[in-house]
């Protein structure tokens, strides 16, 4: 699945605690412009809960999410 | 859509009462909430330019966990309040932690009001030019006008 999603820009929030991840993501989604996907890997616990939230309360879609050892993988489609 | 508000009322400034109301604020600013802090009595010390002062101290904090028993005599003893804050900071570190600092310039990014109590600058006979100037000054009459409105209120 990984290899399948094309991103254009990647986002390493590989070792930030919580807020970060979510307030990075927030900062680079908005640098993409619409329809553009965002691939984000962090390593935080709670952001794989978080970045489903984040997609739903802002419309940017989750379109997928994988596991690379202890890394999530996020891809984040700008609305 | 009109935006989600959250009102955020912060009494607190000691470092773990500072990190709350900071980590909220930027993530229902991430989500597009529109935030106003208002911060009163010890909250004051978040917004002093100079952050290295917010401490934390074991004494009477019987819930904080600690590496090895401390009993509490040897909690109240001259140092003890800087090791532990110096061991916090530390922690926070290594973790992965944003720094206070960090925090509050990711708020002031995210657009978050930070307003600081008229009332309690002038009771604690508090300098102005010791905060940093993205603090606006009002008082509780103010800040209600906005938390009527919002869709979280929360008291720290």
């Amino acid at each position: 699945m990984e290899a399948l999603v094309n991103y254009d820009k990647e986002l390493d929030a590989r070792g930030l605690a919580c807020p970060l991840p979510i307030v990075k993501t927030r900062k680079a989604l908005n640098d993409l412009a619409s329809g553009q996907v965002l691939r984000v890997m962090a390593t935080d616990k709670g952001s794989v809960a978080d970045m489903q939230a984040f997609a739903e309360q802002t419309g940017n879609q989750l379109i997928g999410s994988a596991q690379e050892g202890p890394a999530y993988v996020f891809f984040l489609k700008r609305k | 859509m009109t935006a989600k508000k959250m009102a955020l009322i912060a009494t607190k400034g000691t470092l773990d009462w500072a990190y709350p109301p900071f980590i909220l604020a930027s993530t229902a600013a991430s989500l597009g909430y529109e935030v106003q802090i208002f911060f009163t009595f010890y909250g004051l010390q978040l917004l002093r330019k100079d952050l290295s002062d917010v401490k934390i101290s074991p004494l009477a904090n019987p819930a904080m966990p600690m590496p090895v028993p401390m009993p509490v005599l040897v909690q109240a003893l001259p140092g003890m309040e800087a090791i532990a804050t110096t061991m916090m900071k530390n922690k926070m570190k290594s973790k992965g932690v944003a720094s206070l600092p960090q925090l509050r310039d990711i708020c002031i990014e995210s657009d978050v009001k930070l307003i600081a109590c008229q009332m309690t600058v002038d009771l604690f006979e508090f300098d102005k030019n010791d905060f940093i100037e993205q603090a606006q000054f009002g008082g509780a009459a103010m800040f209600l006008g906005f938390a009527g409105g919002a869709d979280i209120s929360l008291y720290i």
